[in-house]
């Protein structure tokens, strides 16, 4: 089958009935590609009252790419804080791409410490600040603090921040 | 010399592991869901592992340019306990992952009535999820759990070429090879199998539907062993296309059944992929 008549076909069967999305969204990547943008579209043919439980059992049985496209798909789709708890998970990770986009929009449900330290951790393992959704307009005075003591330690090792963490440091009023 | 380390458990291998086979040519590996030397006592302890086989793992090894694989299932070993027993109703939606390339490793480990009916209802998964089957078989009474595999194999009804019997050496190759079914070598240090007696069993049965892999893991193991390997093969006058044959195609053949085993971002992957790539059509 041609990949658009797979996906056209996959989205009517989640939306008749959502359970169908487990085996659908795990293989999308083996009839659709890119399968990221597939995942997304099945995520988006759920039905509204569904979001919640399916983007959890998603999330908690993904792989790394499945993971990857419930983050992305978070801002867009029908939800709360529901999926909060998504977002601490994958900010628990060291996988440079999940830390990255549990920052996109869907972070203004992140509490401003936990927010923070995700920042850091961004500078800390090198995940580029341009991933972080809304920066200078959330970037405070104690996340300065933060990142000028991480900068301090690396510089006494005779080492660097990456360099839009110093452009970051700048911008901070 | 390019290399493709089809069974080896990077899990418990250190980051400098990696860099290591790197330099040494491996490009891709596929870690097999096994035993961790401390018996698990509930499912959740192998859902945890299953998820950094398909989470963890491949991240680490993309720091160096290695694709990582993996095959899911309970293993024989613990398939023993009741108390891990569960987790095969959690198996079958690791089968449905992009990097999960085969069902394994399954077979047996003391030749239990609790082994046979584990490994059983594995191989139906395998044929239930079109996936190849890599098949451990016993480090103890290793011939008669040979027999008893290839009789298990033979009634589970899959296709014989899906399947790698893992683990041989000089007396139990022959029966695997009259089968039809795959034959998959061990190199270790002292045991099992070593790269001079590799390239004898090659002289022997020919590279034809053969697998050589480090099978590295927490015991005493190495995984540059497939690329001693290759240069015992050249040395003894195999050529370099008989070593990429053996090192890199066969296990891209095999895998490949699997229709998952992407492997572009690998650099030179050859001309042999592009017709086991992923993106089969279907369904
Ligand atoms: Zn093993």
């Amino acid at each position: 089958m041609e990949q658009n008549a797979w996906l056209t076909d996959a989205v009517a069967r989640v939306g008749d009935s959502p359970r169908a999305i487990v085996r659908l969204f795990a293989a999308a990547g083996r009839h659709y590609r890119p399968a990221e943008e597939a995942r997304i579209r099945l995520l988006h043919a759920l039905p509204a009252e569904a979001v919640p439980y399916w983007i959890d059992d998603l999330y908690r049985h993904g792989d790394s790419n499945e993971k990857l496209a419930v983050l992305r798909a978070l801002p867009d789709l029908p939800l709360d804080v529901e999926a909060v708890p998504l977002l601490h998970d994958a900010l628990r990770t060291n996988d440079t791409r999940l830390i990255g986009a549990a920052l996109g929009p869907y972070a203004r449900h992140l509490d401003q410490h936990a927010w923070r330290h995700a920042v850091l951790k961004c500078v800390f393992v090198g995940v580029p600040l341009e991933e972080v959704d809304n920066l200078d307009q959330r970037a405070d005075r104690e996340l300065a603090v933060m990142v000028s003591a991480l900068r301090a330690e690396r510089e006494a090792a005779g080492r660097r921040l990456p360099a839009d963490a110093y452009r970051l440091l700048e911008r901070i009023p | 010399m390019r290399i493709f380390d089809p069974h080896i458990h990077m899990t418990s291998r250190t980051t400098d592991d990696y860099g290591r086979m790197a330099a040494a040519g491996v490009r891709a590996v596929v870690e097999p869901a096994f035993w961790l030397g401390q018996p698990r006592t509930n499912p959740g302890s192998f859902t945890d592992y299953f998820d950094s086989l398909v989470g963890w793992e491949p991240f680490r090894a993309a720091q160096f340019g290695i694709r990582h694989f993996a095959t899911i299932a309970l293993n024989p070993k613990e398939a023993n306990d009741p108390r891990c027993r569960p987790v095969l109703e959690l198996i079958p939606r690791y089968l449905d992952k992009d990097s999960v390339v085969a069902v394994g490793e399954i077979g047996y480990d003391a030749m239990t009535p609790e082994e046979d009916e584990a490994f059983s209802v594995q191989l139906a998964l395998a044929v239930e999820y079109e996936l190849p089957a890599l098949v451990h078989t016993p480090h103890r009474d290793k011939a008669q759990g040979v027999k008893r595999t290839l009789d298990v194999v033979r009634e589970s009804g899959i296709s014989s070429g899906r399947v790698v019997v893992d683990h041989l050496n000089e007396v139990t190759v022959g029966e695997v090879h009259d089968t039809g079914c795959w034959m998959g070598f061990s190199i270790y240090p002292d045991t099992k199998m070593s790269p001079p007696r590799m390239v004898e069993i090659l002289r022997a049965h020919g590279l034809e539907r053969v697998l050589v892999n480090s099978a590295a893991d927490w015991g005493k193991s190495d995984p540059l062993l497939t690329r001693r390997t290759g240069e015992a093969m050249l040395e003894a006058g195999f050529s370099e296309d008989d070593v990429d044959r053996v090192l890199w195609r066969n296990p891209v053949e095999f895998y490949g059944q699997s229709g998952r085993l992407d492997l572009s971002e690998t650099a030179d992957t050859g001309p042999l992929f592009e017709g086991s790539s992923i993106l089969r059509g279907g369904s």
